[in-house]
């Protein structure tokens, strides 16, 4: 099966591979590009363990196929903390113990800085609902909803 | 005869036991480095895939795998062929126990395939997209079979059969014709019949649950690779790797020793992951490819073909006399066993009524078989699906009484003492305290809005021990490494089991390492299941750690020239004894790991147990929900548990347990059910449609941590995993009836069936 010769951008650097036309972004960051740090939970965009974003955009990378990121800059959570400084969400996740088996954490943690982007100050509920579509089942989102409270509240400079 | 270890709880002041110091894996999972099993990858590897069942019940009569083995690509093909057949031969896995006649079936169907999902087949290609090919090349021809998933119509005598072989046990004569009912059993004390007659007020319920599904985040997967030296090394995600081992070597006709398991971080099991489905087909693709072999589920094969736990169908009926003291309690629980027998409805009976301090009780279990995914066990495995019965008639019966539940409850509680009706006689327990604080908590006595009810409800979980091992190194700079075969589940064992060997050895915790040892690494170690993990590891650990200060009194009393008799341990040192006799410059635990090479040897301690003692913990829940009349929605307004957890070593990691098993629980309560339809095919095998709690569905889950201490622990460690997911489904109807005066009887609590409810009523009412 001829394959798709595809450049993107993934976490700032220049990357290039060869796809499939059925394989997923998913797929693609796992299995081609070895960034395995974004996970499967479903492969039908239910539970939020690959979400990562793609200009900027929070996506299911299951549910994008791997030659849509042609031309495309990626983040995922390889990318979040800077050298040796964890970003701030990833350090009120540790502090709060906001993170059990850890395995929907990657996802959790880009669909949170995507919030905070967009809203600094977000109430409770504003993080409950835009963290719905993260799957969960280890903490009951208590620890993690107080982590992301405290992240932005830092963020702001609070 | 079991030689066990018990160590006695010892007071004393704490330095770490009770932190909450940072997780030693909390960096690898924040920043995507943490390995799970579908991580792993190998030279060379195959993508392994498994071909499942369409129907229900159908007897294969014959399989064709020519036309897969001759497309290009596929290296390998196994059916039950490749599989030898087991005798009957009981074994424990996890809470659960299994039969290695049905584990080798189950994991691929042999006479006939018995639930929509089971394995039927597996290959081994160099692509995923070859594999899928090659499984729909394979011809299966089936004489499909009535089936039934019902657990009552499963008990009737004219039920299609699953096995034709199946005689109900615990039954006297034995029965002259078979049945799904594969055992019954009864636990009873006093007299029932005496009891109901001296109750003043009877209420007799009968209550219905559907399956729900673990639903860890993380679907099964592994990594497997045989040698032509006949050693295997399998990497998967298990919360036993031991007893993954030790199941794979039966069913492949292996000796133990040359099945290396290595446990990777663990994407959530609860009870779910204690069973081998995979690993044995990955090992058997791989011996006859030549090649290692991964495999990994997706989320529809997790929902048809692991898990769930049982739905059943639970008779309850309890007496009282009017001063509120239960007189006489019986309950029936009828479990789905799936398609092999052994559900958890034995924990579930003797949990049914553990709570309560009872002359009179009778439970009586059957395990049933139905054509369903085999039941695994599930975090307190049973006893929400019994309690969610009795919790309920107990607030019935309150309520008839004109007494307030918590008091009600109070005037029956189980306290130290009380003999239980399936066996022990309780030691120190904390029940009516965590009673007493959930009612003096302000959440009780809170105003309540519009639509708006409350509801209490209470949980018991024996906790575990058994075999365990750890190991632990004082490495030449004062560090130390401790190696354990308790798989940390998640719950944060590694970062308690670092905070006790600090405790003990007078080090800082940043100065311990946790790792978890693969099985060629350890003795044997029994799956953590049970909430044994922070118990049983936590006493390896401290025997371990105390192994290894007494080798280092040793060591000193040498280096120092005095009688080891001289030499205590004390603030991270080897130190004089007071009022001894010989004066000597102490040495630190770095002092010492520094000349140890050259004074005898390097430094370790291990331990190799059977703990023993475990401590039974309790907990009281309170929720308030509002009901949307309209829509039929329940929301969760408030929660608050109140648990009796022994010792919290580290509070955080506790909360965290409670928090998360309540929400499980919420889910049960409200949301989850496995929906099959009248072909008996499961017709909701995703998130999209098996809908577990998001974030928006819940509130802030307040805890309250009680600490009465095990007797039996050098820290009072009970174990808290389980407990909290008990009380919420129970809780609810109790407060879904308070807001809205109509009691469910019915799980799951999702908006049809209550809009339902509210219809049935008012039809009730105007007719």
């Amino acid at each position: 099966m001829a394959r798709h010769h595809v450049t993107a951008t993934v976490n700032g650097d220049a990357v290039e591979f060869l796809c499939e036309t059925q394989q997923t972004l998913l797929e693609v960051l796992r299995d081609e590009l070895r960034l395995t740090g974004t996970k499967e939970g479903c492969g039908t965009g239910d539970c939020g363990a690959c979400t990562v974003t793609v200009d900027g955009r929070l996506v299911c990378s299951c549910l994008v196929l791997g030659v849509e990121a042609e031309g495309k800059s990626i983040q995922t959570i390889e990318g979040m903390a800077t050298g040796k400084d964890l970003h701030p969400l990833q350090r009120k996740f540790l502090e709060h113990a906001a993170l059990q088996c850890g395995i929907c954490t990657p996802g959790i943690l880009i669909a949170a800085r995507s919030l905070l982007e967009r809203n600094p100050d977000p109430t409770e509920e504003e993080v409950r609902f835009w963290l719905a579509g993260n799957l969960c089942r280890c903490t009951g989102y208590h620890k993690v909803v107080e982590a992301v409270l405290d992240a932005a509240r830092e963020l702001r400079g609070a | 005869m079991t030689v066990s270890t018990m160590i006695k709880y010892e007071q004393k002041e704490l330095k770490v036991v009770g932190t909450r110091p940072l997780r030693p894996d909390g960096v690898d999972k924040v920043t995507g480095r943490a390995r799970y099993a579908a991580d792993y990858n190998m030279p060379g590897q195959l993508i392994g895939k498994v071909l499942r069942s369409p129907h229900a019940h159908a007897r294969i009569k014959s399989i064709d795998t020519s036309a897969a083995e001759a497309l290009p690509g596929v290296k390998a093909v196994v059916t039950r062929e490749d599989f030898p057949d087991m005798a009957v031969e009981y074994a424990a896995a996890g809470e659960l126990t299994i039969n290695f006649r049905d584990v080798t079936r189950n994991m691929m169907a042999r006479e006939k395939v018995l639930y929509d999902g089971h394995p039927a087949a597996a290959v081994a290609a160099t692509s995923e997209s070859i594999a899928r090919k090659a499984l729909k090349l394979i011809k299966i021809d089936y004489e499909v079979l009535p089936h039934v998933i019902d657990v009552v119509e499963a008990m009737r005598p004219d039920a299609p059969l699953l096995h034709e072989e199946q005689y109900t046990e615990g039954v006297t004569p034995k029965p002259d014709r078979p049945s799904n009912v594969a055992k019954r059993m009864v636990f009873a004390r006093g007299d029932v019949e005496a009891g109901f007659k001296q109750a003043d007020v009877i209420v007799e319920r009968e209550f219905n649950t559907k399956p729900v599904h673990q639903g860890y985040i993380e679907p099964q997967a592994c990594l497997a690779s045989y040698t032509e030296d006949g050693q295997a090394e399998l990497w998967t995600s298990t919360q036993g790797h031991f007893v993954f081992r030790a199941q794979c070597a039966k069913v492949l006709q292996m000796d133990v020793s040359k099945i290396r398991v290595t446990p990777t971080e663990i994407g959530g099991g609860f009870g779910g992951k204690n069973n081998i489905y995979n690993e044995p087909l990955a090992i058997a693709l791989s011996r006859k490819s030549h090649r290692p072999v991964k495999m990994v589920m997706t989320r529809e094969e997790v929902f048809r073909a692991t898990g769930p736990t049982s739905g059943a169908n639970v008779k309850i009926k309890m007496g009282c006399t009017r001063d509120g003291r239960i007189a006489a309690a019986q309950a029936e629980l009828n479990f789905q066993a799936g398609a092999f027998p052994g559900s958890s409805v034995p924990m579930a009976s003797m949990c049914t009524f553990t709570r309560y301090d009872l002359a009179n009780v009778r439970v009586v279990g059957n395990d049933v078989t139905v054509n369903r995914p085999k039941v695994a066990a599930y975090r307190a495995p049973g006893a929400p699906i019994a309690v969610f019965g009795v919790e309920s008639v107990v607030d019935e019966m309150a309520k008839k009484l004109g007494i307030d539940p918590i008091e009600f409850r109070l005037r029956n509680a189980a306290r130290e003492g009380t003999q239980t009706y399936y066996g022990p006689k309780f030691g120190p327990i904390g029940f009516i305290e965590t009673l007493e604080q959930a009612r003096a908590h302000p959440h009780y006595s809170a105003p309540l809005g519009p639509n708006q009810g409350r509801g209490i409800a209470t949980g018991f979980w024996f906790n575990i021990g058994n075999e365990t091992s750890a190991a632990l190194n004082v490495n030449e700079d004062g560090t130390v490494t401790l190696m354990l075969g308790t798989v940390d589940v998640a719950g944060g064992s590694r970062a308690a089991m670092a905070m006790m060997v600090a405790e003990e050895l007078g080090i800082d915790v940043d100065k311990v390492r946790p790792i978890i040892g693969d099985t060629s690494s350890l003795g044997f170690n029994f799956i953590t299941a049970g909430s044994r993990g922070t118990f049983a590891s936590g006493m390896a650990t401290v025997v371990a750690a105390r192994q290894a200060i007494e080798k280092m009194r040793q060591r000193v009393a040498k280096i120092r020239e005095v009688p080891v008799e001289e030499v205590v341990w004390k603030n991270g040192q080897a130190q004089p004894v007071e009022d001894g006799t010989r004066q000597f410059a102490p040495m630190s635990l770095a002092e010492i790991a520094k000349v140890a090479g050259k004074t005898g040897g390097s430094i370790a301690g291990h331990a190799e147990i059977n703990a023993q003692g475990a401590g039974p913990g309790f907990g009281t829940h309170i929720v308030d929900v509002e009901v949307d009349k309209q829509t039929g929605l329940v929301k969760i307004v408030r929660y608050t548990i109140v648990q009796d957890v022994g010792k919290a070593i580290h509070p955080a990691y506790v909360e965290g347990q409670l928090q998360g098993g309540a929400a499980q629980g919420i889910g049960w309560a409200l949301n989850e059910e496995y929906v099959y339809g009248a072909d008996g095919l499961l017709q909701n095998p995703g998130f999209l449609d098996y809908r577990v709690p998001v974030a928006s569905d819940l509130p802030f889950i307040d805890t309250v941590i009680v600490e009465v201490p095990n007797p039996n622990h050098p820290y009072g460690v009970r174990g808290c995993g389980e407990v909290p997911i008990i009380a919420p489904m129970a809780a609810i109807a109790n407060a879904i009836e308070s807001a809205i005066g109509i009691r469910l009887f019915e799980q799951p609590m999702s908006p049809p069936r209550v809009l339902k409810a509210i219809e049935a009523e008012e039809a009730r009412r105007g007719a």
